[in-house]
Order: C-alpha cells, then structure tokens, then sequence
C-alpha cells in the first residue's frame, strides 16, 4: 500500500516544483494525403488531422483530471510537408496554402501548436525542399500555430551548406515579415542537424517517415523538482549529487510513462516514446539555470557550467531510461535563454554570452534555442552560427538546433517581450567579425570520419 | 479493485473529517484506509477510497470534493492510485 509520505511527495512535486506532462503531441502521417491537386491535397490532410485528433485535447483533460497532474500542452506533429506537398505545390505561395490548412485543422482540434512544416535536406534539396524553405517566412507570418523546421545536416550526410546560406536569409525574412510583433515568427522556427524523427517538443516537432501512421508521444518535464530534490543534499560530493539526480529523473519519467500508455490506450493510437527532457518555463522555480546554481555556479555561464550540465543532461538520461519503455525524441535538458528566468537573469549580468552558450549545446540535449540578436545581424552571420552548431551535433553524433530571433528594430542591451511561454530575452551581441566568404562558397561541408576520435 | 487516492491539504480544525466522510457515504464510496500527519504545521490527510460501486465517475468526484475543500477551507485531492504506484513502486 501506498504510505501518506509517498503520497505527500508526488503532490508536492505537482504543486510546489511544478511537475508537469509538457506535452501529448500526436505524430500524424500525411504521407497518404497527397491528392490530384493542391485543393485535393489540403483537404485530405484537414480531414486526416481533424479526424485523427479530434478527441487529444478532451483526453488529455481527462488524465489530467484523474491522475491530479498537469498535462501543459496537447499538440500534432504531421509528416514534413515538403515531402507531402512535392508534387502539388509548384510555388512557394502553393506550400503557404498547406500551411493554412495545417493552422486551420489545429485550430479545430484545440491543439496550441502543430509541427511539421518542415524540410530534411542534410545532404540536397530537391525543387520542392526549396520551395518549402523559401516559403516559410510566409507561411509563419500568416498562421498561428505552425512550427518549422529544416534538419540541414547528419552525422551521415554532413553539412548542406546551401541550405544553411538559405537559412539565414530565411531568418531575417521572417524576422522582417513579423516585425511588428518582435519577430516572432523566428520562434516558431528551428534548424536542426541529426534531426530526431520523434521529437514531441516545438518547435522541431515533425513525424518522421520511419514513424507508423499515428503515434503518441510524450514529453516530461520538472526542472523545478530537480531543483528542489538537489538543494536537500547541498554540500554533498558527485556521487550524492548524482545518485539524487538520477532518482528524480526517474520518478518524473514514469509520470510520463503512465500518461503516454493511458493517452494511448484511450486514443486507440499506438505509444512512440517519452521524451524525458528538462524543459523549463519563465515561471520561478522551473529553470534549469537555478539547478545549475543550486549544483554551486554563481550564474550559469561561469567556469564550470559545461561540466555541470554534461552531469546534469546525464543522469536525467540514466535516471529516465529505466522508467519507460521507450525512450527517444531529444530527451535531456534545454537551455532557452527567453524561456528561462535565470537564464535571462545570467545574460542580463554578463555571465552568459553566445560563445559559452554554444559550448554548453555540445553536452545539452538541442542547441541554441530562443536567443534574441540584433536585428541588423547579416544573413551571413546567422548562416555561420548555425553552421557552427550544426558541426557540433555532425561530429559529436547528437541532435543540435538553432532557434534564433533577429528582432527588427532592437539592439544589444534592449529587451524583446514574446509573451506566454516563450518569455523574454536580452538581446545578445553577436561577433561582428564577417563570414561572408566561408557561407557564400556553397556546397556542403562532407560527412566527417568515425574513426581516429581525438 | 480500482483505488482512489483522496488527499487533504490545510489548517487543522474540527469536522474536516467528517464532511469527507458524509460525502463519499453519499456517493456509496467505500474507505479502505485512512492516514494522517503534520507537515510543516499543515494537516494532511490521505485516504484509500474504493470508487468500484460509486454512484459518481471520477471526474464528479474529484470535482465536487475540490468544491467541499473550497467551503471548508482546506485542499482536496483526489487521484487514482497508479500515479503514486507508478513513482513509487518497481
């Protein structure tokens, strides 16, 4: 039976720590919708969506309700467009109008985001990866609750430095198109390099072609019980820290596990993984910023902070695989400045530049993610910092990502509000030295060796 | 048999017990166990409820037991079992 202590403890988690389901996010292939024409097209995929998803949002109420935990987010991820889209689209205003269709069916489903409205080019676009990329300033500009996404290289197939050029004058596009809203439509966007195919997180969420026809995944979270589970043993040595870390991880997991199996059962839709990250929100007490603290860094950014959160990523991993079944997605902790009130905190006190950020994405589980940057950053500039990162998850075989707002109009020491979960963020300064000529040679960058690793 | 975890939350005082326990009776909930202790000077109470032959889905339950908290003052939970069991428990 079940002690009252026990009891005691899953509630306050729940309550005072912030334990939270972040996300059901359902996988749905379109692979078998694409039609005769575009308008055959677009309502297949409604219809497959709208059917397929109709009950996500009242289920995942219902868990919430049964089990007393929160479920945040209810969310769609679809097979990446450019793939379904191929043969009807012949313009980049073609693919917007799939965008439409993918906003107007997540809006029906009551789910606050959907995924997908992406490209996989890590080694060549074709014309209609093209297209897509170059209409997804447009697209975001015009909907709502559609996230892009473009995994534009592979420990694999290395580096495809066309689309990372692309890319960077994609951003600024965006940018510009959203301006008025603090360039928003930059959030919704992510660039991957090993892009995972079961990732149930935004912005990167898309239903990879390996994936079955439906699927459910899930994503935990908890920063805020980490927290709290490491300030009891302050003082302690690694392997009390550890030990305690790995625990924690494991009791947030099988949360996660038990919502993932019940969102399944109940949706007659088969479970995909769990992705057992920590993900934090701009509410105090849930940011992976205070664990790096509470670990013994004045700020995160000082001398240390690689290493603590290589401890940290690790023994969530160690701590949340033996909890579920399945495992995948990104799975380890985040690091956004704007959704991390301590994170903006160790910007805004010069703790915590772009440089340490990007070592810190070696050992974290994405990448650079909502970073504001001035707005009269080059395309060029953009272009040489996501190829930066994307050497990074190519050589050392991990996902990385880049998530970068160029705010129009705001520079180095001005503050963009993006409201909600997003946060807001400092804006950063960027190295002002030029890459023009490395980004502007073209081709791409070949797969690096498996051997000699030194 | 499916079991409910009834947990509540607050300042100590007289009859707390008493308004659950009329209200599951009504809703022919049958309790199995019933803990308590003091947490930081708050009250709290856990009960293993059987909802098997309830006249009320779990959702009502859970609902109208958080409006009965409300009245008196105090927090009222209630969660299914496998949550605890599955955080818990290998």
């Amino acid at each position: 039976m079940i002690s009252i202590n026990e009891v005691i403890e899953t509630n306050e988690m729940i309550q005072k720590m912030n334990l939270d389901v972040r996300t059901i996010t359902m996988g749905i292939s379109l692979l078998d919708c694409v039609g005769a024409d575009l308008k055959e097209t677009c309502q297949k995929i409604y219809d497959k969506i709208t059917t397929s998803a109709k009950d996500l949002v009242s289920t995942g109420q219902d868990i919430s309700k049964k089990y007393g935990v929160p479920i945040v987010h209810k969310r769609i991820s679809v097979t990446p467009i450019a793939l379904v889209g191929g043969s009807v689209c012949k313009t980049e205003d073609d693919f917007v109008e799939i965008a439409k269709t993918l906003d107007a069916a997540a809006t029906t489903c009551g789910v606050n985001f959907i995924g997908g409205y992406s490209a996989l080019v890590s080694k060549g676009m074709t014309k209609a990866d093209e297209l897509l990329i170059r209409s997804i300033p447009k697209a975001l500009a015009t909907t709502n609750k559609v996230c892009s996404s473009v995994n534009a290289g592979s420990t694999k197939t290395g580096i495809n430095m066309d689309a990372v050029k692309l890319i960077g004058e994609i951003i600024l596009e965006a940018a510009e198109l959203t301006k008025e809203a603090d360039s928003i439509g930059c959030a919704k966007f992510v660039v991957f390099c090993n892009a995972p195919d079961d990732n149930p997180f935004m912005a990167g969420a898309f239903h990879g072609v390996t994936e079955a026809d439906r699927i459910i995944n899930v994503g935990v979270s908890g920063p805020g019980v980490v927290k709290a589970a490491i300030e009891t043993v302050r003082g302690e040595n690694f392997e009390v820290l550890c030990e305690t870390i790995k625990k924690t991880a494991f009791k947030i997991t099988r949360v996660g596990q038990l919502v993932a199996k019940e969102a399944s059962e109940r949706l007659g839709v088969p479970f995909g993984i769990i992705d057992l990250s920590l993900a934090p929100t701009p509410a105090v007490g849930d940011s992976v910023g205070e664990i790096l603290e509470e670990i013994g860094l004045e700020f995160a950014g000082a001398p240390g902070t690689t290493a603590a959160l290589a401890m940290l990523n690790d023994q969530v991993k160690k701590g949340g695989v033996m909890a579920s079944s399945y495992v995948g997605g990104l799975s380890g902790a985040f690091i956004p400045v704007s959704e991390d009130q301590r994170m903006i905190d160790a910007v805004s006190a010069g703790a915590l530049t772009l440089e340490k950020l990007e070592a810190m994405t070696c050992v974290c589980s994405v990448g650079l993610d909502m970073i504001a940057i001035p707005g009269d950053t080059k395309a060029t500039t953009i272009s040489g910092i996501i190829a930066d990162e994307m050497a990074l998850g190519m050589i050392n075989q991990k996902t990385t990502a880049v998530r970068i707002i160029p705010v129009i109009g705001k520079g180095v020491g001005e503050t963009v509000e993006f409201g909600g979960l997003l946060g807001y963020a400092p804006i950063m300064p960027v190295n002002q030295f030029s890459c023009d000529a490395f980004i502007n040679r073209g081709g791409r960058i070949p797969a690096p060796i498996h051997s000699f690793k030194n | 048999m499916k079991k409910t975890i009834i947990t509540v939350l607050g300042k100590d005082k007289v009859g707390i017990i008493a308004k659950v326990c009329n209200y599951l009776a009504q809703n022919n909930i049958n309790i199995l166990d019933i803990a308590q202790t003091i947490v930081d000077g708050y009250f709290n109470m856990m009960m293993v409820v059987s909802t098997e032959n309830a006249s009320k889905d779990h959702a009502m339950i859970a609902d109208e037991l958080t409006d009965i908290g409300k009245e008196i003052g105090v927090q009222i939970k209630a969660q299914q079992e496998e949550i605890f069991d599955m955080m818990h428990r290998l």
